[in-house]
């Protein structure tokens, strides 16, 4: 089953798309897991993904903790700590 | 009752006009005694910024913020409550996002309204990027820690009662 990735504001820039399709490979269970395989694909994502701790992350359209499964996610999207209001 | 008002919540491009939300939850109604409204606006920081682009994810948005607004009205007895947060390009004295809170009484509306202003802050999917006055555009804004420590007061607050 492949999750769709969503990326915003500076992660977007960085990964240099807004958004793709992906195949999670065998291992990928938690949220931690998916930015630690995410760095690795291509120095982009290690650009964009340097400081894992900061990225916040969103499961189905709610927020998650890192150590949240993703078991079941359509869609998961990383952006940085939001600026509205 | 709490939890009787469904918030109005719109996501938008577009201006949006103070007065007109303000009468939209106010009119035909007697039992309103307090309307609280909080209007953000883009500042041009002593003219560095031209504008304010919002990115903002579409679908998510509208979620958090209804479900930040579904717990004002579970948290306080409201009789009413409108959220408007603008995305695009907003220019200098232009409106960026709008609060309208309404109770019977005033410190209901007032506390509301807070709790919705630092709740959007921090948890509320949009990300400001600046745009410089001599026409380069700028960086990302960055969040403040202060935003976050707004949000996680009213959670002290709320095992405070328990």
């Amino acid at each position: 089953m492949s999750t769709r990735l969503i990326y915003f504001a500076w992660v977007r820039e960085r990964i240099g798309k807004p958004q793709e399709d992906v195949e999670l490979p065998d291992g990928v269970e938690t949220v931690a897991d998916l930015l630690r395989w995410l760095k690795s694909r291509g120095e982009e994502y290690e650009h964009a993904l340097r400081y894992p701790d900061v990225i916040r992350v969103a499961i189905n359209q709610e927020h998650v903790e890192h150590r949240e499964k993703i078991s079941g996610a359509r869609e998961i999207a990383l952006f940085p700590p939001m600026t509205g209001g | 009752m709490p939890g009787a008002v469904v918030p109005t919540v719109r996501i938008q491009a577009e201006d949006f006009d103070v007065a007109a939300e303000i009468a939209r939850l106010t009119k035909g109604r007697a039992d309103i005694g307090a309307v609280v409204t909080f209007s953000g606006l883009c500042r041009d920081e002593a003219g560095r910024l031209s504008a304010l682009e919002l990115e903002h994810y579409p679908g998510m948005a509208e979620a958090e913020i209804a479900r930040i607004a579904g717990e004002a009205t579970e948290r306080w007895p409201l009789q009413g409550l409108t959220v408007i947060h603008r995305h695009g390009k907003v220019r200098p004295g232009e409106n960026i996002v709008l609060v309208v809170a309404a109770s019977a009484h005033r410190q209901a509306a007032f506390e509301a309204a807070n709790f919705l202003m630092d709740y959007l802050k921090s948890r509320a999917p949009f990300w400001k990027k600046e745009h410089h006055g001599d026409g380069s555009e700028g960086g990302w804004v960055d969040a403040k820690e202060s935003d976050d420590k707004a949000a996680s007061r009213w959670r002290q607050a709320a095992s405070k009662r328990k």
